[in-house]
C-alpha cells in the first residue's frame, strides 16, 4: 500500500502518530516523517490514521495487484 | 451482529452523527439508516469556523452512506420505551437503534432579562460564522467575552483582520481552569503581543446601543466602545428535546462506559447510544467521574464505539479513547492530550515565549492525567503513550472486574488493546 500526506495541509496535529505509530512519527523539528511504501498488514492502521487526521491530509491506496 | 436491527436513526447530522453512520455501514449494517439534522447543511467541520472564520464541508463517503437525510428537521421528542422519535413537523420515526449525536449549542447571555442589541454574536455553526464575518467586515472594534479556546481564536482572527480587539475574561488568566495559571498567562501574553487588549478578572455587566451595539461596560466600571461583541461563554449540551424521554439528563446525556444511554435509575437503555459533545460519561482518567468533552477527536472516537455497541449489544465494549485537543492562536499550535483540566498539579517543563515553545504536564493525585505543548508535538506523543499505557494497565474498577471478568477479552475497535466486555 502507498501512503501520501499532503504536507501543505498537515498541521502537525499528531493524530496519525497516535493512531499508527508504526507508520508515522515526528522529527526533532516537529515535522511529520513517514515512509510512503508500507506493507498491506498496516492498511487498517493507515485507514484509521487517515480518518483521525483533522485536516484530512492523509490518503491511502492499496497496491494494484 | 444483532439480527433485529433493521431501522437505525441518527439524531444530529454533524461530525459524530456522520462518523457513527459511517461506522455502522463499515461494520456491515445493511438496514435502513436515517440522519435527522436541525441544520439545513450537510455535515461540515467546526474547528475552522473560529480559526480562519472559514467553512469546510465534511466529505461524505462515495456511496453517500445509503442514508435518508432529514435536514432542516429537529427532533422534538423521544419515547424510549416505545422507540419512537417525534420531529418538529409532527412526523414520527420508529427505530430499533437510536444514535444521539445532537452535540451542544453556544451558551447565551446568562441574564434573560437583558436585551442584546444587534451586533452581539455567538458562534457554533456555519451560519453564525457567516453572519459574524460579515459584521466584522464593517466593524472597527470588537469585544470578545470569554477567553477560552473559542474566544481566544475569535479574538485572534478578528485581530488578524486588523480590528481593534478587547478580550474580557472573568478569571485571572485566559483558560486558567483548563490549563493552569502559568500556561494561561503564556497564552495571555500571546494575545497581548498580537495587539489584543486583555482585560482579566472582569466581566461584562452591560451592553449599550439601541438597535446596534456601541459598547459595553465592565464590572470595574470602565466602558469599551465596540461595534461587535462575541459571546464565547462555553457550550450547553443539546438535550432539551430529550426532556420526558426517560433518559438520564445531567448536563448531557448520561452514558455508561460503552456509550449506552442510561435511564434515571442508572440502567442502560439497550437500543440507544450517544456520541460526541452531547455525552457525559465516566472517563477512566477522571477516576470514573462523568465528564463531557467538546473535542473533535472525542466525537470521532466515540462515534465508532457507539456504533459498535449498537451493533453488538450482547458484547458492549468500553470506550477507551484518550482525549486530545488542539487550538491555533496567532500562528502558534497548541496541542493537548488527556484531561489537563482535572489536574491538581501542573509541572511546566519548558516555557519559552519568544521561542514559541511550551511543555507542561498535568497530574492528579500524583498521576499523569494530561499534557499540553506548543510546537512540541513530538513530546506530546510521548505523554500520550504513557497515558495509554497507564490506562491499559489499570482499567478502572467496574470495567476489569465484575460479572464480565470471566469472559474472554475482546479487542477495542479504537485502540486494538484487549478490553473486557461490560456486563
Ligand atoms: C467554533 C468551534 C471551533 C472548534 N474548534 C475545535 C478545535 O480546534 N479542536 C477541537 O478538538 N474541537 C473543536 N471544536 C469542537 C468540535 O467541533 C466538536 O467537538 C464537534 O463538533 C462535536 O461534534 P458533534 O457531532 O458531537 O456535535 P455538533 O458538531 O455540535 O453537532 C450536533 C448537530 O446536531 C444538531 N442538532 C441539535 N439538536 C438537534 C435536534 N433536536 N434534532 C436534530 N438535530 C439536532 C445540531 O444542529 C448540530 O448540527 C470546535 C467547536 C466550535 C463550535
Ligand atoms: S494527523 Fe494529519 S495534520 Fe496531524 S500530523 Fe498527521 S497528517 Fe499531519
Amino acid at each position: 500500500m502507498r501512503i501520501t500526506v499532503d504536507m501543505n495541509l498537515c498541521e502537525s496535529h499528531g493524530q496519525c502518530v497516535f493512531a499508527a505509530p508504526d507508520i508515522f512519527s515526528f522529527d526533532e523539528e516537529d515535522y511529520l516523517v513517514y515512509e510512503p511504501a508500507q506493507p498491506d498488514e498496516l492498511f487498517a492502521a493507515a485507514e484509521k490514521a487517515a480518518g483521525s487526521c483533522p485536516v484530512r491530509a492523509i490518503s491511502v491506496q492499496r497496491d494494484a495487484s | 451482529m444483532s439480527r433485529d436491527l433493521r431501522e437505525v436513526v441518527v439524531v444530529g447530522a454533524s461530525l459524530a452523527g456522520l462518523r457513527a453512520a459511517g461506522a455502522l455501514r463499515d461494520a456491515g449494517y445493511d438496514g435502513r439508516l436515517t440522519l435527522v439534522g436541525e441544520e439545513v447543511h450537510l455535515p461540515y467541520d467546526r474547528p475552522p469556523l473560529s480559526k480562519a472564520l472559514r467553512v469546510d464541508d465534511l466529505p461524505l463517503p462515495d456511496d453517500g452512506l445509503r442514508a435518508e437525510w432529514r435536514l432542516g428537521r429537529r427532533a422534538v421528542g423521544l419515547d424510549s420505551r416505545r422507540r419512537v422519535l417525534t420531529l418538529d413537523d409532527g412526523h414520527t420515526l420508529r427505530y430499533d437503534g437510536l444514535v444521539i449525536t445532537t452535540g451542544a449549542a453556544a451558551r447565551g447571555w446568562p441574564d434573560p432579562h437583558v436585551t442584546l442589541p444587534a451586533g452581539v454574536f455567538t458562534l457554533r455553526g456555519k451560519d453564525d460564522t457567516e453572519a459574524l464575518r460579515e459584521a466584522l467586515g464593517a466593524a472597527r472594534s470588537v469585544v470578545v467575552v470569554g477567553a477560552g479556546f473559542l474566544g481566544g481564536e475569535v479574538a485572534a482572527a478578528a485581530r488578524a483582520l486588523g480590528l481593534e480587539v478587547t478580550l474580557v475574561e472573568a478569571a485571572g488568566q485566559p483558560l486558567e481552569r483548563a490549563v493552569g495559571e502559568r500556561v494561561g498567562a503564556y497564552i495571555g501574553r500571546l494575545h497581548q503581543e498580537a495587539g489584543i487588549t486583555l482585560r482579566t478578572g472582569r466581566t461584562v455587566t452591560a451592553f449599550h446601543g439601541g438597535e446596534r451595539l456601541t459598547g459595553v461596560t465592565l464590572s470595574d466600571g470602565t466602558g469599551i466602545a465596540a461595534d461587535v461583541a462575541v459571546l464565547a461563554l462555553g457550550a450547553v449540551p443539546a438535550t432539551g428535546w430529550l426532556e420526558g424521554s426517560g433518559l438520564w439528563l445531567d448536563d448531557g446525556v448520561r452514558c455508561d462506559a460503552a456509550l449506552r444511554a442510561l435511564r434515571t435509575d442508572g440502567s442502560p437503555v439497550g437500543s440507544v447510544v450517544a456520541a460526541g459533545d452531547v455525552v457525559r460519561w465516566p472517563h477512566p482518567l477522571a477516576d470514573g467521574e462523568p465528564v463531557a468533552l467538546g473535542h473533535w477527536t472525542n466525537a470521532v472516537d466515540q462515534a465508532v464505539v457507539a456504533a459498535g455497541t449498537l451493533l453488538a449489544p450482547e458484547r458492549p465494549l468500553p470506550f477507551d479513547g484518550l482525549p486530545s485537543f488542539w487550538s491555533d492562536l496567532h500562528g502558534v499550535k497548541i496541542r493537548s492530550v488527556g484531561l489537563p483540566g482535572l489536574a491538581d498539579e501542573v509541572r511546566v517543563i519548558e516555557l519559552d515565549l519568544p521561542g514559541r515553545t511550551l511543555e507542561a504536564c498535568y497530574l492528579r493525585k500524583g498521576r499523569l492525567v494530561g499534557a499540553l505543548t506548543v510546537n512540541r508535538v513530538r513530546r506530546l506523543a510521548g505523554y500520550r503513550a504513557q497515558l495509554r499505557a497507564d490506562l491499559s494497565a489499570g482499567l478502572p474498577a467496574g470495567l476489569s472486574a465484575g460479572p464480565s471478568a470471566g469472559l474472554p477479552a475482546e479487542r477495542s475497535p479504537l485502540t486494538g488493546d484487549a478490553v473486557p466486555a461490560l456486563p
